[in-house]
């Protein structure tokens, strides 16, 4: 019966986009079914880039599994770790201090803006425009330099731990991230201007992959590329945690749930996490009080976590028998459901759009991954932990007899 | 015999326009990084990087036709530098009389955008296959408003030779002086854009969309003839427009007019996004178009 319905099937060219692409910047394979330049259909294959992440941190205590789940993604490396500690107190029932919050909150939105910024330029350079790539990442570039004075480092921050922050602001550099800041909003309102009044950029971006509210709530989609379908939903207004409450700001949504409105929406968010950062900032300065409460014991039970990543909501849950590492650790990250909403955007659009589309959703494959190796055949599993190591300490002696 | 074998090897053949293009690759790459806060390659970089081309491996497609596959890059290089060799003879001495006239340039320049859909079809990779129809799309596209543009320096000088056209220009003044003749340029420019395959319209290499397009499955020395032919291209049609616009003044002018094109096109390159193949065919057909009708029928009337 279903061998007849394959025969059936007109035969269709499919454009490989995948696994290795110069649209991605991470393996993933989405099969483009076209006729002509028309898209057709699309397949989407994930798998092809996982670490085994869960499991891994069943492995890990509490505290070294804020440094594994940050190393998920390098761009989010501070929206898992976000998540992951809101679920472990959650679970242990933990209030944080207040200076731990704005700090966190600082730290959160910080992220928010250099990852809006590396998007809009990723934006250009598939649009053809590197022009616009190289500007937009030359104005990230203060965003890292202010998350290097604070963290020292400038991905990766090791900012998040379960009952407060690692470390503190230091009262004399508020006043340079300030004028960063400042800098920062300049370098945004200039290219804002360049950009987003290009006609040539409104004839590639605008009525282009429209999602409708209604394909929203079908496929889940969720933080930016909801809000430009106009879905008024964020998780830090809706479910508030650290400081987001205590400040003052608001969800940016945008009508039409085309690319430009994508883009139109992540541009307002920068501008809105300024406005919290230099809320938070503001506060920092008279907020007391020590900025970790130096847990020890987390108890039995389970909890969820949740943070407003860049992409949108990401989520824990966390289950604990009062050893000191989960029993279970469950990651959903935004892209898991935003990838998918591909399958109604790029339908009917020309290859050209469908390849700005499907980078519209600001996909992020390393937190999306799930995988097992397999043989097909017998449903045999090829690889255990130990065949890699081994797989991969012969392939180390091979490259050294070659060096 | 020997002269025509040295004038197309030599100088101003091969050897001649490989170098100009090499400079002119690197004046794009460098300009190109200066917009965007880059440092640039160092001059020798293209020379570098096509000598890397040749020493390494060359792959045939397994399902593709590999005569056709490796002789369409040859192809390609051979019709580029012959026009590059007929522009530079004409430039060199005008009134030479039978170097080429404007008709054997017009469908030489078309020449090019063949060998690129032959050495797609060639290679069976359904990036290429797409890459061909672009490329085909932007030649049918481009065509019709180069053809009428180029009527106005015919109207003007009365003739199809290149050399007449200069002389006519060295005598009279540059066409790019009257008004018929700056819309022509300026359409001019937009069609060298597409010719030369820089953004807006490199919707047929495409290199995030289609990873290459027409050359996807090209390496080593066929793929070192590709990149030689597209940095001749950069030298070709700039200078075609100088030739057929812009003829006035000694040799250092003219390079320096040729210069002050290319940086033209380089800052069009950079200040748009790529255009999807059907906008960069309504853009040819219609704007272009209509402007090129404008400029020969103000080339009739004698303005």
């Amino acid at each position: 019966m279903e061998k007849d319905k394959n025969m059936q099937e007109p035969k269709r060219c499919v454009i490989p986009i995948g696994p290795y692409h110069p649209l991605q910047e991470e393996p993933e394979f989405f099969k483009l079914h076209v006729d002509g330049e028309k898209v057709t259909g699309i397949d989407i294959e994930l798998g092809y880039n996982h670490r085994g992440i869960e499991k891994l941190s069943e492995a890990k205590h509490f505290d070294q599994g804020i440094f594994l789940v940050e190393r998920i993604c390098g761009i989010c490396s501070t929206s898992h770790p976000f998540a992951f500690v809101n679920a472990v107190e959650d679970l242990a029932g933990i209030e944080i201090p207040e200076r731990a919050k704005y700090i966190r909150t600082v730290v959160g939105e910080l992220e928010r803006v250099h990852s809006h910024l590396l998007w809009l330029g990723l934006a250009g350079h598939f649009l053809g425009y590197n022009t616009v790539w190289m500007w937009s990442w030359k104005y990230r570039e203060p965003v890292l330099d202010i998350f290097e004075k604070i963290s020292g480092n400038r991905q990766h921050y090791a900012m998040m731990k379960v009952g407060g922050v690692r470390r503190d602001i230091a009262l004399e550099d508020m006043p340079w991230i300030e004028k960063t800041l400042d800098e920062l909003v300049k370098g945004v309102d200039m290219f804002k201007g360049a950009v987003m009044d290009d006609p040539v950029i409104w004839a590639r971006t605008k009525g282009i992959g429209i999602l409708t509210p209604q394909d929203i709530k079908e496929y889940g989609g969720v933080g930016p590329l909801a809000r430009a379908s106009g879905i008024d939903e964020d998780v830090r207004r809706d479910d508030p945690y650290a400081a987001y409450n205590m400040v003052d700001w608001k969800v940016q949504t945008w009508q039409g749930g085309d690319i430009f409105a994508k883009a139109v929406v992540r541009i307002l968010e920068l501008y809105e996490s300024v406005k919290i950062i230099r809320q938070c900032l503001t506060r920092l300065k008279t907020a007391p009080g020590p900025f970790d409460l130096k847990v020890k014991e987390i108890p039995a039970g389970e909890g969820i976590g949740r943070h407003e990543a860049p992409r949108g909501e990401v989520f824990h849950y966390v289950r604990s028998d009062r050893a000191n590492r989960p029993v279970r650790h469950k990651i959903r990250a935004p892209s898991y459901v935003n990838v998918a909403t591909n399958e109604k955007s790029v339908i009917g659009c020309t290859i050209s759009d469908a390849l700005i589309v499907l980078a519209a959703v600001d996909p992020c494959y390393c937190c999306t991954e799930r995988v097992a190796v397999v043989d097909a055949g017998s449903g045999k599993h090829l690889y255990n932990g130990n065949d890699l190591i081994r797989l991969s300490h012969e392939k180390t002696e091979r490259l050294k007899k070659q060096l | 015999m020997t002269e025509i074998l040295v004038s197309y090897f030599i100088f101003p053949g091969f050897l001649f326009a490989a170098a100009a293009g090499m400079i002119a690759s690197w004046i794009d790459r460098k300009v190109t990084a200066r917009v965007q806060w880059r440092q640039g390659p160092p001059l020798m970089q293209p020379f570098y990087e096509i000598r890397k081309l040749f020493i390494k491996e060359t792959i045939l497609p397994a399902d593709g036709s590999p005569w056709l596959f490796v002789l369409a890059p040859f192809f390609y290089l051979a019709s580029i530098v012959l026009v590059a060799d007929i522009l530079f003879l004409a430039l060199m001495n005008p009134s030479l009389g039978f170097v080429g006239d404007l008709i054997v340039v017009f469908y030489l320049l078309a020449l090019p955008a063949v060998a690129s859909i032959m050495g797609a079809a060639a290679s069976g990779s359904p990036f290429a296959s797409i890459g061909a129809s672009r490329e085909i799309k932007l030649l049918l596209g481009y065509e019709v408003p180069l053809f009428a543009a180029l009527l106005v320096p015919v109207i003007k000088s009365g003739s199809i030779s290149l050399g007449d056209i200069i002389i006519y220009q060295q005598s009279y003044g540059a066409l790019a002086g009257s008004f018929s003749g700056i819309i022509a340029l300026i359409v001019g420019i937009m069609v060298v854009q597409a010719k030369m395959g820089l953004v807006p319209f490199d919707a047929a290499e495409a290199e995030t969309e289609i990873a290459g397009g027409c050359q996807v499955e090209y390496s080593g020395p066929l793929l070192a003839l590709w990149k030689l032919g597209k940095m001749i291209m950069l030298v070709v049609g700039p200078l075609f427009l100088v030739i057929m616009f812009w003829a006035t003044g000694g040799w250092l002018i003219l390079t320096l007019k040729y210069v002050a094109l290319l940086t033209v096109a380089i800052l069009i390159r950079n200040t748009n996004p790529r255009l999807r193949i059907d906008q960069a065919m309504r853009f040819f057909w219609g704007p272009m178009f209509i402007a090129a009708l404008v400029a020969v029928i103000a080339a009739w009337m004698g303005y």
